[in-house]
């Protein structure tokens, strides 16, 4: 005996004019009421998406694919070795930019690159070569299946982290954190931050690759930190400070172990410990292997990319390949340090979004109340922004549970058409470069994909549906 | 003229979490008299932030809270570390967060997924036409069957609509159906009626409507009323969702009789359906009847009289009410009959049977002829209510035809139900009554079930009260009204 096909409805879901919900209430029928609004975009256009009959099954693939992938750290290297890049190539966030449009913390980054690299002596001369492009090259981290926080500059000689998806057989990359304020990645180039660089290269990245080597049998499962971080006030962006002292605690002994002088091995738990973003940049990667796992599927709406090179904020998705669509970065709204104010800001920089993109960040900002200030507001300003994004993402992460909200898990996925239909923006959590090149970071807070590039990717998908 | 002065203290063990204390920061930064402010624990970092703002600081510490503030007097001074301990205060106050805090949900398939798993449920979309395709859509995929209110939907998207619901067996009712009735839940505009034996499958909302009250007036319940949009008979559309239709009602129990209702539909696909529903019936055992409208075919209430005697029960005449009114004037010899009606198949209707005896009925109030119009067409409701939903929007039109002088009869369709006008008749008896007082006879189709919230009884009773002669069967009142015409010229 099989159900009836035509059971009484106990509830009834209604889009449209409010009289129909009533008339139903009014039959003592539970109605849940959607606020809807008209869409963005071409109707015709997300009528022929949405009518895709492939769409539905893609994204079901597409989404398995994102949750099933796997994130282990298996080694350490110099970007030479791990990604090929030859003297005078760069990698950098967000889609591709030229000089003239690169902003100042991609610029200042960039120099400083040429610093630490040898291939000038003066700021002014870096500026000056990579003006005229003199043997140097630059390209998104994205098109390598690396990553990059803020600015993102990998030069060959910086090491960085190898994470491995044994699932679907892809590792990506990303450099090592090199801690707050003055830094390259937000810009800087000044002595401190070339030196730090080269203390990066010749101490923690070689001793780094020395404790993950160590443990070749039973690497680091990046993908379990961060499910627990998540329950310990992380959010896997703005705050990864559980993170941190997670992945420190995984690899402590093998550094001591190292038979590297003591003073070096103190230095570099310290430098780790004192970075409570150090994380990010395992977190980051990750990311990218969850959203890799997705891409290339035809038919597919789901966004497989958001990354911002502080000029143009892009995305792409999983049935448009690598296509970037772009638009202008927005500048993020938040809070500032010292003396800098919202002048100060930068437009949105960074593949951090990668985190967003992949169901943690500003999805999970539920998860990470010690940062909720952040949003101008409350904890429940936070967990708003976190059920928003359930709005616009195909499913809930079966394994970053939210404590707050009775382990419901993040929301993941970001549907181009479900963004284009609720006009509901994916909220980013974010670091806020100084404009000018060389200042390094003025504040943190939230920011917004300009929400034309959802409406070019789903121009883009109406296409070829 | 003293310079800003710049202090610096150092609360130490103070901790407090760097977001608190930049928006402290901001806080007493914003102060009057204040000209710079930093607020953050004495880490490296901030130090260094200090000193390049131009304040002296002695000690570092990640666990000491450094305040440095730059004013112009003593009393911003004070009044800066009072704002400080108020902000921090503040920032510590307990805020409760809530799971009532989930926002509404901005699309049907989100709001879906907030349902109980186990519960039942359907769609309706009534979303401006350019748009209800894509949450029809969103619903299908959400497994529920839907009803698409919106009308305004292009031809190539039902076709599209109803092929993308195909494999999943979920039923399209749609576009532009406004009635349907789900295990005794109504959708859109529903009569209440009891449940009983009878399915019907409904192109046409109004036709849908006619046949329950009338099935209901003798006694006879329906199991359901499955809306499947006024175009699903046409040839494009070749009848999709009324095959889907007519195969869960022939799976579903409670349905030993099903009745196709429709308005003309497209010959072939009329002939492919009644192909089609013979083998459902064979294969299920239950028997298929046809209410297509058409010339020479039954009118309505003839249909009604066969499925009421094809479930074994008997035929009541419909009822009618007699003007309570005299009229206060001779009648008008205007020779034209007037239809105003709100729903598009009981006009239809009307016309076919009118026809036979006037000849070619007009559809456009300009003509001063024979004249039958849908006030529930665009043309009527681009910014105003749907006559059904609020009676009063249709005043206006009946006082102009009143007024017309080669008006002879009017005839109104007054359809009660679930969404429909609480009171129909209340905006009506001034039109009727002066009609009836100019010598203008007025004929009412009231499309009601005794259960309907509206009161079947109270709403003909104020209607007669005003002059109307009151009809339950529509057919029946349209012959009324001509024989009235017929009599007057």
């Amino acid at each position: 005996m099989t159900a009836s096909p035509l059971p009484a409805p106990e509830a009834v879901v209604t889009a449209g004019a409010s009289l129909f919900a009533d008339a139903i209430e009014q039959q003592a029928v539970a109605v849940e009421r959607v606020q809807w609004q008209p869409p963005a975009g071409d109707p015709a256009a997300l009528a022929a998406v949405m009518g895709d009959r492939r769409r539905r099954d893609a994204n079901a693939r597409a989404l398995h694919a994102m949750l099933e992938a796997q994130s282990h750290l298996v080694d350490v290297l110099p970007a030479s070795e791990a990604l090929g890049l030859q003297p005078g190539e760069f990698l950098h966030a967000g889609p591709p930019v030229d000089w003239e449009r690169a902003s100042g913390p991609m610029r200042g980054a960039l120099m400083g690159a040429m610093l630490f690299e040898g291939l000038a002596d003066t700021p002014e001369g870096a500026e000056r070569r990579l003006e005229r492009g003199e043997g140097v090259s630059w390209q998104p981290c994205h098109s390598r299946g690396a990553v990059g926080p803020m600015a993102g500059v990998v030069s060959p000689s910086m090491w960085v982290f190898c994470l491995r998806d044994q699932a679907h057989e892809r590792t990506s990359w990303c450099s090592l954190n090199e801690g707050l304020g003055k830094v390259l990645r937000y810009g800087a180039y000044g002595p401190e931050v070339v030196e730090r660089l080269h203390w990066m290269t010749d101490v923690l990245g070689p001793m780094l690759q020395q404790a993950v080597r160590s443990r070749d049998d039973d690497p680091v499962d990046v993908k379990a930190i961060v499910a627990q971080m998540i329950q310990m006030g992380d959010e896997g962006h703005n705050r990864n400070r559980a993170g941190t002292l997670m992945f420190l605690r995984e690899v402590l002994p093998a550094m001591i172990d190292s038979g590297r002088p003591t003073s070096d091995v103190a230095q570099a738990v310290r430098f780790v410990s004192g970075n409570d973003h150090f994380f990010l940049n395992l977190v980051m990667p990750t990311c990218k292997l969850q959203a890799s796992a997705a891409s290339g599927i035809e038919g597919s709406t789901l966004v497989t990319v958001m990354a911002r090179n502080g000029t143009d904020f892009g995305i792409q998705t999983a049935g448009t390949g690598e296509s970037w669509f772009t638009a202008p970065a927005g500048t993020p709204e938040g809070l500032f340090l010292g003396g800098y104010g919202p002048e100060d800001a930068n437009p949105d920089i960074g593949d951090s979004a990668i985190t967003e993109t992949a169901g943690t960040g500003g999805f999970a900002l539920a998860a990470a109340p010690a940062i909720v200030r952040f949003v101008g507001g409350e904890v429940p300003d936070a967990v708003a922004a976190t059920q928003r994004m359930y709005e616009i993402t195909l499913a809930e992460h079966p394994a970053l549970q939210i404590p707050l909200l009775s382990f419901r898990g993040t929301p993941v996925g970001v549907d181009v058409t479900r963004v284009v239909r609720t006009g509901i923006l994916p909220v980013i959590d974010t670091g806020i470069a100084g404009r000018e090149a060389g200042t390094g970071q003025v504040g943190a807070g939230l920011v917004e994909p300009p929400a034309e590039v959802f409406t070019a990717a789903l121009h883009a998908l109406a296409e070829i549906a | 003229m003293i310079g800003p002065m710049r202090r610096v203290q150092i609360r130490r063990g103070a901790y407090v979490d760097s977001v608190a204390l930049m928006q402290v920061s901001k806080q007493v930064g914003a102060l009057e008299g204040v000209t710079a402010a930093l607020v953050a624990m004495a880490t490296d970092l901030n130090v260094e932030l200090a000193t390049q703002m131009g304040f002296q600081v002695s000690e570092t510490g990640a666990n000491h809270m450094l305040i440095a503030v730059e004013a112009d007097t003593d009393e911003a001074h004070e009044a800066a570390l009072a704002e400080v301990d108020a902000a921090l205060n503040e920032s510590s106050l307990p805020s409760s967060p809530g799971s009532d805090l989930e926002p509404a949900p901005a699309l049907l398939g989100a709001a879906a997924r907030r349902l109980p798993r186990d519960q039942t449920a359907v769609a309706l979309v009534s979303t401006p036409g350019d748009h209800a395709f894509v949450d029809a859509i969103d619903a299908l995929d959400a497994g529920l069957h839907t009803m698409l209110f919106s009308d305004n939907v292009s031809i190539e998207q039902e076709v599209s609509l109803k092929e993308y619901a195909d494999p999943s067996g979920l039923l399209v009712m749609g576009p532009d159906c406004g009635t349907a009735v789900i295990g005794g839940v109504g959708l859109g505009f529903a009569n209440v009626v009891r449940p009983g034996p009878v399915g019907i499958v409904a192109a046409s909302g109004t036709g849908a409507q006619q046949l329950m009250c009338l099935l209901d007036a003798c006694g006879v319940g329906i199991s359901h009323c499955l809306g499947v949009g006024g175009r699903d008979l046409s040839e494009p559309v070749a009848g999709r969702s009324t095959r889907r239709a007519l195969e869960l009602l022939a799976q579903d129990e409670a349905t030993e009789l099903i009745v196709v209702v429709s308005k003309p539909p497209a010959p072939g696909v009329a002939r492919a359906i009644r192909g089609h529903a013979a083998s459902v019936a064979d294969s299920h055992g239950v028997p298929v009847m046809f209410a297509l409208l058409g010339p020479g075919e039954p009118d309505l209430t003839a249909s009604a009289r066969q499925v009421v005697e094809a479930t074994g029960a008997t035929w009541a005449e419909p009822r009618h009410w007699q003007s309570r009114r005299a009229p206060s004037a001779a009648r008008r010899a205007g020779g034209s009959l007037r239809g105003l009606f709100t729903g598009g198949t009981l006009r239809d209707e009307a016309r076919l049977i009118a026809t036979e005896r006037l000849g070619p009925i007009g559809t456009d109030l300009a003509d001063t002829a024979h004249t039958m119009v849908d006030l529930g067409d665009d043309e009527f409701t681009r910014g105003r209510p749907h006559p059904m939903v609020d009676a009063s929007s249709r005043t206006d039109l009946l006082l102009a035809q009143i007024d017309e002088p080669r008006t002879s009869v009017l005839l109104l369709d007054v359809v009660l139900g679930l969404a429909a006008d609480p009171d129909p008749a209340a905006s009506l008896v001034g039109p009727v009554g002066t009609a009836t007082e100019q010598g203008v006879p007025v004929v009412v189709s009231l499309v009601g079930s005794r259960d309907d919230p509206q009161g079947l009884e109270r709403q003909a009773a104020a209607l007669a009260d005003a002059g109307a002669r009151v009809h339950l069967s529509n057919a029946e009142a349209t012959r009324k009204a001509v024989d009235l015409v017929e009599g007057a010229s």
